[in-house]
C-alpha cells in the first residue's frame, strides 16, 4: 500500500496523547481504566456455509486456525483470530494486514461458495483495560461481561451507548496483558463513530480515573 | 439553638459529627445519621407543611419512604429539587429546606381560606367546576397549579451529572431488613452473585428502629452488621446502599436509582449524583417490609399526630423525642411496643386509646404491667390544636363497635401516636403482576402467586415477627440460587434464635366514629397528601361510581407522589364498608413504577449535549471544518453543506459553487453513500429480483442507475450499482438508506430466497469517496493517475476502473449527479484526507472549487434528477416520477404485483413535474401547495406540492420540482401558490429537465 504517514486513523484529530493530562490531573483517584487507539487493524469479513467441509479446511488451511463454529468464540494462530460473528459470517482479524489476508483468502475460496471482503479500513480499534474495564462496558453495554459469562477469546455483535461494536475480550482479570489487575477488551467501531464513542467513553471512565496510552 | 428533644445517649447518630442547616430561613443544628425530619423534631419542629387542598397545617408523619405530608424543597436553583421527602433526606452540612404549599409563608397561608370554605370543595370539585367553557381551561389550569404549588422545578439547566449503567445478577434481595439480609446471606453463600439493594444508608431495616429486639441472644443490630460484614467481603455480592428499587418490568428486568452524592457535603467532581441501574436478575427476593397505617378518625391530620412506628424509629433510631406527653391510638398490639419505647425515652404516656375490647397480646400486656394508662373499647372522637395537636377527647365505644355517644374525656397532650394496623409493601411484586390475595385475620392484602421469578420474604409476605422474618428470608435466598443454579454448600445452618410476635389481635374498623356525623364539625382523613376524606369517598360512591379504580380517579385519593403508601388499605375498606361488599370485592388499585420519585435527571445520563446522539464524520470532516464549511445533518452524518467566503451569504456561496461546478470543476465529499459489497453466483439474480430494471447482460466494468421499491410498489430507494466481476458488484445507496437498504436484501435474501449463492457486505466505511465534477474533471484526474486510461471511449460514462489516484489504490467510477462529466473516486479510508488533499492541490489551476450539499442538490435540480425522500414520501412509484422507462416488462421484481394494480397508473395521480415561476426572481418555499383557482381564503383545491425548489444560476432564474395531480398531463398550464404571507405566486407547469436536456456534458 502506499506511503503509511498519508493515513489519518478515525481518532488521530482528536490528538489523544494530548487529552489524557485532562483525565490525571486534579483526581486524586489511580487510574482504573486505560483506553487507547489500535487503528490500522487488519479485518477481513468472512461468509459461507460453517457446515461445508471444504469450505472450512480451505479457510483453515489458509489461516492455520480452525473456523469457530461455537456462536461468540474466537479462535487464533499466532497473529491471526478468527471471530464468529454469525453462522455464517466471520472476521479475520490481524494486527495490519487486511488486504494481503483477503488476498489469501479469496485464493484459497476460489470456486467455492463463500464471500470475501476487506473491511479493515471501515472501522478502528479502542483498546480499553483495567481494574474496572467490565463497570466502564457496563454502562454501554446491555450484555453479562462477568467472567462466568463472557472471559477471554469471547467475542459479540453488541451496543455500546448508541454504536454498534464488536467486541473482544483479550485477556482476563488474571492474564498478564490485563495489566493494571483488570480485564483487557478491544472494541471495534466503525470510523464514523468512533469519536462519539470515545467521547462517550471518556466521559463515562471520569468516575475510576483514566489513562491513555499510545496504544 | 438546642436540640432541645435529642435524648441524651443513644441512636444510630455520630454526636461528634454536629451540622448546621436551614429550614424556612431558621437555622438549627443536627448530627450525623439524623434524617432531616429527625433534626427537625429534634429541634421541636413539627409543623412542616400545608396540605394539598385545604392547606391545613401538617406535620412530619412517618419516618420512612411513606410519608404523606413532610415534602420539601431543597437547595436554590439551579440545584434546587420539589417535593423531597423530610423523612428520607440525609442531613449535610448547610443544608437548606423549605416547606412548600403555602404563600406567603408556613405561618401566613392566604390558601388557608379553603379550609374554611371546604364545603365548597367535594370530591370531584375540579371536574364539576372547570368543565366548561372548555377555552377556559388554560385559565383554570393556571389557577390550580398556583394553588396547589406542589414545590417548584428548577428554572435553569441542571449543573449536576446523572450516570446509567446495566447490570446482571443471580439474585437481586431488595431490602435489607432482616428478612433481605437473611436472604442475601443465603444466596451468597451459595456462591451466587447477589445485588442487595437497600434505599437507607444503614442496613437492618426495622431493626434500626428496634430498642429490645434480639437475634441468637444479642442485640438484633450485632447481628445485622455481621451480616453485612459478610456480604461485603464476597466477591460476588454487590450492596447497594442509598439505592431505590423503583420498577419491577417484565423478564425480570428491574430498574434502581441509587443517590450517589446527595449526602456528601463536598461532592466530589468525578461522580455522578444519581446513578440509574438497569438489572437483569435471573430471581428476584422482595423483602421490602410493611406500612403502617394510620386510624381514620376525626381531625386525625394535625401535626403531632404520628404513626406510632415512626415515634418509635425516631426514639430508638435517632435519639429524638418526637413529644413530652404523648396519648397512643390503635387497633392493634404493635403499637404499645412504641408505647413502652417512648415511656423508657421519658416521654410521658398519658393514655393508650385502645378500639379493641380486651387488652391482649404481647406488648400489651407487658405495657399494662408497666403500668401505663390504657383506656380499652375507647375511641379518639375529636382533636385539638392548630399548629401542633395540644388535646384529644377519647369517648367509649357503643356496644354495636360502630357508633360513640357520649363526648368523651379531654386528654391533654403534645403527641399523638397512631397506629392502624400493617399492610406488606406489595408494590413491586404487583408490578410484576404478581397476584394480591386478602387476609382477613391480619387485615392486609399479601402477596399471592408471583408472575415472574419473585419470591417475597418477611413482613412483605406477612410474615410479622422476627423469626419468621429470618426463616422466610434464608429459605427465600436459598430457593433463588437454587433455582438460579447454585446449591447450598455444607449443612444448613439453623436459623438464628429470635423472638417471633407480630401485631396481633387487633379490631379492624376501617372508619373510628365520632360523637358528630360524618362531615360534620370536623374531617376524617384517609388522605393526607392529597386531602381526601372518608366523606369524599362516601360521596363518590352516592354520586354513582363503583369500581375502586374510578373512586381513586374522582376523588384523587392515593394520586399524590406518596401514591397513597398510608391510606389505600384504608381507602379500599371504607369503600367496601359503604357499599356493604368484602374488600376483596372491591378489589385494589394499580400499583405502578416508580416506587417512589425518580430524578429526571437519570434518564438522560450522560447522553446530553455532544453525547446525545452521534455525529457521524467521514474521514475528511477536519479539512471541512478548516476550510470553513457549515454543515447539515443528514442522518447521523454531518456533511458539508455549503463553503461561505468572506461576506458571503447562503445565496452567494450556494450559487458561486454551483457556477464554477458547471463552469471548471468542483470537488464535493460523498463519502456518505452506502456502499453494500454483494458477491455469488446468484448476485445478478438479486439485483434482476430487487432493483425494477434488467441486469444480467450488464458488462463487468460498466454501472446502471437502478429504483428499488418496496413491496407496495412505491419507490424505496435508488443508485448506481457497478459489476467488478462475473459474480461481484458494488451497490450504492442513498446516504440515509444504507442501513435500510441492506436490511432489505437480508431480509429477501434470508427469507425468499435462501438457496441463493450470495452475500452481502457494507463497505460504507470502508471508502473515502471523492467526487470531482465538471468540464475539467477528466483533465484533473489525468495528472493524478497513470494507470487509468480516460479517453471517453476507453472509460465511457457509467463505467468503473481500478488504479492508482495521488498513488493511492482506488476505484474510480465514472457516474454523475450533477450532468457534469463526473468521477468518483474511492480509495481507503484512511487515505481520504489525504488524496482529497492532493486533488485539491492539483486543482488549484482549474480554480476547483469544494462544493456542499446544497449545490449537490441544485446541480441534480437543473437536471432534473430526484432526490429519494425529498421527491419521493413512500407514496410515489415509478411511473408518477416519469421512470417507467426504467420499469422492465418482462421480468419480475419486489414490488412488480403492485406496481401493475391499475391504480398505480391512474392519470390523476400525484405526478413529478417541473414548476416556473412568472417572476424568474421568486424562489417559491419548499412544500409550497399549488393551486387552479385561489378562493378568497382557505380551503381550495389543492392539486400537489414543491418538492424542491432553488435558484438556479445556470437557467439564470428560479425552478423548482414539484408532485402535481396528473402533473404529466398539465404541462404548460398556469398555476398559482398562494403561500402564508399572503402572496399568491403565479407559475407554469413544465418538464423537469431545466438544463442540457441532451446530456451533451456528462459524456464529454
Amino acid at each position: 500500500m502506499a506511503d503509511s504517514f498519508l493515513r489519518h486513523s478515525p481518532l488521530a484529530h482528536l490528538g489523544l496523547a494530548g487529552r489524557a493530562g485532562a483525565f490525571e490531573a486534579g483526581t486524586a483517584i489511580e487510574a482504573g481504566v486505560t483506553m487507547g487507539e489500535r487503528p490500522y487493524r487488519g479485518l477481513v469479513n468472512l461468509r459461507g456455509p460453517a457446515g461445508d467441509k471444504a469450505f472450512a479446511d480451505a479457510v483453515q488451511k489458509a489461516l492455520g486456525a480452525a473456523l469457530p463454529v461455537e456462536p461468540n468464540t474466537t479462535t487464533g494462530k499466532g497473529d491471526v483470530a478468527v471471530f464468529w460473528l454469525g453462522p455464517d459470517e466471520w472476521w479475520v482479524v490481524t494486527p495490519s494486514d487486511g488486504p494481503a489476508t483477503a488476498d489469501k483468502l479469496r485464493a484459497a475460496l476460489a470456486g467455492q461458495k463463500a464471500a470475501v471482503t476487506d473491511v479493515s479500513e471501515s472501522r478502528t480499534c479502542i483498546h480499553i483495560r483495567g481494574a474496572q474495564a467490565r463497570d466502564l462496558l457496563a454502562k454501554g453495554c446491555p450484555l453479562d461481561l462477568h467472567p462466568r459469562v463472557f472471559a477471554a477469546g469471547q467475542c459479540a455483535q453488541s451496543l455500546c451507548a448508541k454504536a454498534m461494536i464488536t467486541l473482544h475480550q483479550v485477556a482476563n482479570d488474571d492474564a498478564e496483558d490485563g495489566k493494571d489487575g483488570g480485564p483487557a477488551y478491544d472494541v471495534y467501531v466503525l470510523n464514523s463513530f468512533a469519536e462519539y464513542l470515545w467521547l462517550w467513553l471518556e466521559d463515562a471512565a471520569r468516575e475510576y480515573g483514566l489513562r491513555i496510552t499510545s496504544q | 439553638m438546642a436540640q432541645t428533644f435529642r435524648l441524651p445517649e443513644g441512636g444510630q447518630i455520630d454526636r461528634a459529627q454536629s451540622l448546621g442547616f436551614s429550614f424556612d430561613g431558621g437555622r438549627y443544628r443536627g448530627y450525623g445519621g439524623d434524617s432531616l425530619a429527625s433534626a427537625l423534631l429534634a429541634n421541636g419542629i413539627h409543623f412542616v407543611g400545608r396540605s394539598f387542598k385545604y392547606h391545613r397545617p401538617r406535620g412530619i408523619f412517618a419516618a420512612g419512604f411513606e410519608e404523606p405530608n413532610a415534602l420539601v424543597q431543597l437547595g436554590e436553583d439551579p440545584r434546587t429539587d420539589p417535593n423531597q421527602l423530610a423523612t428520607l433526606v440525609e442531613l449535610v452540612e448547610g443544608l437548606a429546606a423549605r416547606s412548600q404549599n403555602r404563600w406567603p409563608s408556613l405561618d401566613y397561608d392566604i390558601g388557608a381560606l379553603n379550609n374554611l370554605a371546604s364545603r365548597a370543595f367535594p370530591s370531584g370539585f375540579y371536574y364539576k367546576t372547570f368543565m366548561w367553557p372548555a377555552t377556559m381551561w388554560m385559565k383554570y389550569e393556571h389557577f390550580i397549579r398556583h394553588a396547589a404549588g406542589m414545590g417548584q422545578s428548577p428554572r435553569e439547566r441542571d449543573p449536576d451529572r446523572y450516570d446509567k449503567t446495566q447490570a446482571h445478577c443471580d439474585v437481586l434481595v431488595v431490602g435489607a431488613g432482616p428478612a433481605g439480609l437473611a436472604a442475601a446471606l443465603a444466596a451468597a453463600r451459595s456462591g451466587a452473585r447477589v445485588v442487595l439493594a437497600e434505599q437507607d444508608h444503614l442496613l437492618g431495616g426495622a431493626l434500626l428502629g428496634e430498642a429490645e429486639a434480639t437475634i441468637g441472644g444479642a442485640p438484633a443490630l450485632d447481628w445485622a452488621r455481621a451480616a453485612e460484614a459478610e456480604l461485603r467481603s464476597l466477591p460476588e455480592v454487590r450492596v447497594l446502599g442509598r439505592t431505590t428499587v423503583y420498577g419491577y418490568f417484565d423478564h425480570n428486568f428491574l430498574t434502581l436509582i441509587e443517590k450517589v452524592t446527595d449526602h456528601l457535603n463536598r461532592k466530589p467532581e468525578h461522580l455522578p449524583r444519581h446513578r440509574l441501574w438497569k438489572l437483569r436478575a435471573k430471581q428476584v427476593v422482595l423483602a421490602t417490609g410493611s406500612i403502617e397505617r394510620p386510624l381514620v378518625f376525626r381531625d386525625n391530620d394535625r401535626p403531632g399526630i404520628m404513626l406510632a412506628g415512626a415515634c418509635r424509629t425516631y426514639v430508638n433510631r435517632y435519639a429524638v423525642k418526637p413529644g413530652t406527653t404523648a396519648v397512643v391510638f390503635t387497633n392493634n398490639d404493635s403499637a404499645y411496643g412504641a408505647a413502652l419505647d417512648m415511656q423508657a425515652a421519658g416521654i410521658e404516656i398519658a393514655a393508650i386509646v385502645d378500639l379493641r375490647r380486651e387488652v391482649i397480646g404481647p406488648m400489651s400486656e407487658a405495657a399494662e404491667a408497666a403500668g401505663l394508662p390504657i383506656l380499652a373499647d375507647h375511641a379518639i372522637v375529636a382533636t385539638e390544636g392548630g399548629r401542633r395537636i395540644k388535646r384529644v377527647r377519647a369517648a367509649p365505644m357503643d356496644p354495636s363497635g360502630g357508633q360513640v355517644y357520649v363526648s368523651g374525656e379531654p386528654i391533654d397532650c403534645d403527641l399523638l401516636a397512631v397506629s392502624g394496623g400493617w399492610s406488606p409493601t406489595l408494590h413491586l411484586h404487583s408490578q410484576a403482576k404478581g397476584e394480591i390475595a386478602w387476609n382477613e385475620e391480619l387485615g392486609c392484602f399479601v402477596p399471592g402467586e408471583a408472575r415472574q421469578a419473585a419470591h417475597s420474604a418477611g413482613a412483605c409476605n406477612a410474615a410479622f415477627g422476627l423469626a419468621s422474618c429470618l426463616a422466610e428470608g434464608a429459605t427465600a435466598g436459598q430457593k433463588a440460587a437454587a433455582a438460579a443454579g447454585f446449591k447450598a454448600k455444607g449443612r444448613k445452618k439453623a436459623a438464628p434464635k429470635a423472638a417471633d410476635h407480630g401485631f396481633l389481635p387487633a379490631r379492624w374498623l376501617w372508619l373510628v366514629p365520632s360523637d358528630t356525623p360524618l362531615g360534620h364539625g370536623g374531617k376524617h382523613f384517609h388522605e393526607l397528601q392529597n386531602d381526601v376524606t372518608a366523606a369524599d369517598l362516601q360521596l363518590a360512591l352516592r354520586e354513582g361510581y363503583r369500581s375502586i379504580e374510578h373512586v381513586k380517579r374522582y376523588t384523587t385519593t392515593g394520586m399524590g407522589t406518596d401514591q397513597g403508601k398510608t391510606s389505600n388499605v384504608n381507602a379500599i375498606g371504607i369503600v367496601a364498608e359503604a357499599t356493604g361488599r368484602a374488600v376483596p370485592e372491591v378489589g385494589v388499585t394499580t400499583f405502578r413504577p416508580p416506587f417512589t420519585p425518580v430524578t429526571f435527571g437519570v434518564f438522560a445520563g450522560r447522553d446530553v449535549d455532544e453525547l446525545l446522539d452521534p455525529v457521524r464524520r467521514t474521514p475528511m470532516h477536519g479539512w471541512h471544518q478548516q476550510a470553513g464549511a457549515l454543515f447539515e445533518d443528514v442522518g447521523q452524518w454531518r456533511r458539508a453543506w455549503y463553503y461561505p467566503r468572506a461576506g458571503e451569504d447562503m445565496h452567494a456561496a450556494v450559487t458561486r459553487e454551483v457556477r464554477e461546478v458547471r463552469r471548471s470543476l468542483g470537488i464535493m465529499d460523498a463519502s456518505t453513500l452506502g456502499k453494500i459489497d454483494i458477491q455469488g453466483s446468484d448476485a445478478s439474480e438479486l439485483l434482476n429480483r430487487i432493483y425494477t430494471n434488467a441486469w444480467k447482460k450488464l458488462e463487468v466494468g460498466r454501472c446502471r442507475y437502478g429504483l428499488m421499491l418496496g413491496e407496495d410498489g412505491m419507490v424505496m430507494d435508488d443508485g448506481v450499482t457497478a459489476r467488478l466481476g462475473e459474480n461481484h458488484y458494488l451497490m450504492t445507496t442513498t446516504t440515509g438508506n444504507a442501513a435500510p437498504v441492506l436490511a432489505h436484501l437480508e431480509e429477501y435474501i434470508q427469507t425468499e430466497w435462501p438457496e441463493f449463492d450470495v452475500y452481502c457486505t457494507s463497505v460504507t466505511e470502508q471508502f473515502a469517496t471523492i467526487s470531482i465534477a465538471g468540464p475539467n474533471a477528466r483533465r484533473l484526474l489525468a495528472e493524478l493517475t497513470s494507470d487509468i486510461e480516460l479517453s471517453p471511449n476507453d472509460f465511457p460514462h457509467m463505467a468503473v476502473r481500478d488504479g492508482t489516484v495521488a498513488g493511492v489504490p482506488a476505484r474510480v467510477f465514472r457516474v454523475s449527479f450533477t450532468g457534469e462529466a463526473a468521477y468518483e473516486i474511492n480509495v481507503p479510508s484512511s487515505f481520504g484526507l489525504a488524496v482529497w488533499q492532493a486533488t485539491m492541490t492539483a486543482g488549484e489551476k482549474y480554480g476547483i472549487t469544494p462544493y456542499g450539499t446544497e449545490a449537490m442538490h441544485v446541480l441534480r435540480a437543473e437536471k432534473g434528477f430526484i432526490i429519494v425522500g425529498q421527491e419521493t414520501d413512500g407514496s410515489i412509484n415509478p411511473i408518477d416520477l416519469g421512470m417507467d422507462w426504467i420499469v422492465s416488462k418482462k421480468k419480475d421484481f419486489v414490488g412488480k404485483r403492485s406496481l401493475t394494480r391499475s391504480d398505480m397508473a391512474k392519470p390523476d395521480r400525484k405526478q413529478l413535474v417541473g414548476i416556473l415561476t412568472d417572476d424568474p426572481a421568486v424562489v417559491l418555499p419548499e412544500g409550497a401547495h399549488l393551486v387552479e383557482r385561489v378562493e378568497p381564503q382557505p380551503p381550495m383545491a389543492m392539486l400537489g406540492h414543491v418538492s424542491s425548489s432553488y435558484y438556479s444560476p445556470n437557467v439564470g432564474r428560479s425552478i423548482a420540482l414539484a408532485l402535481v395531480k396528473g402533473g404529466l398531463a398539465k404541462k404548460g398550464q398556469k398555476l398559482t401558490a398562494p403561500l402564508l404571507d399572503g402572496r399568491k405566486i403565479g407559475c407554469t407547469v413544465v418538464d423537469p429537465v431545466f438544463f442540457d436536456p441532451e446530456g451533451d456534458r456528462l459524456r464529454g
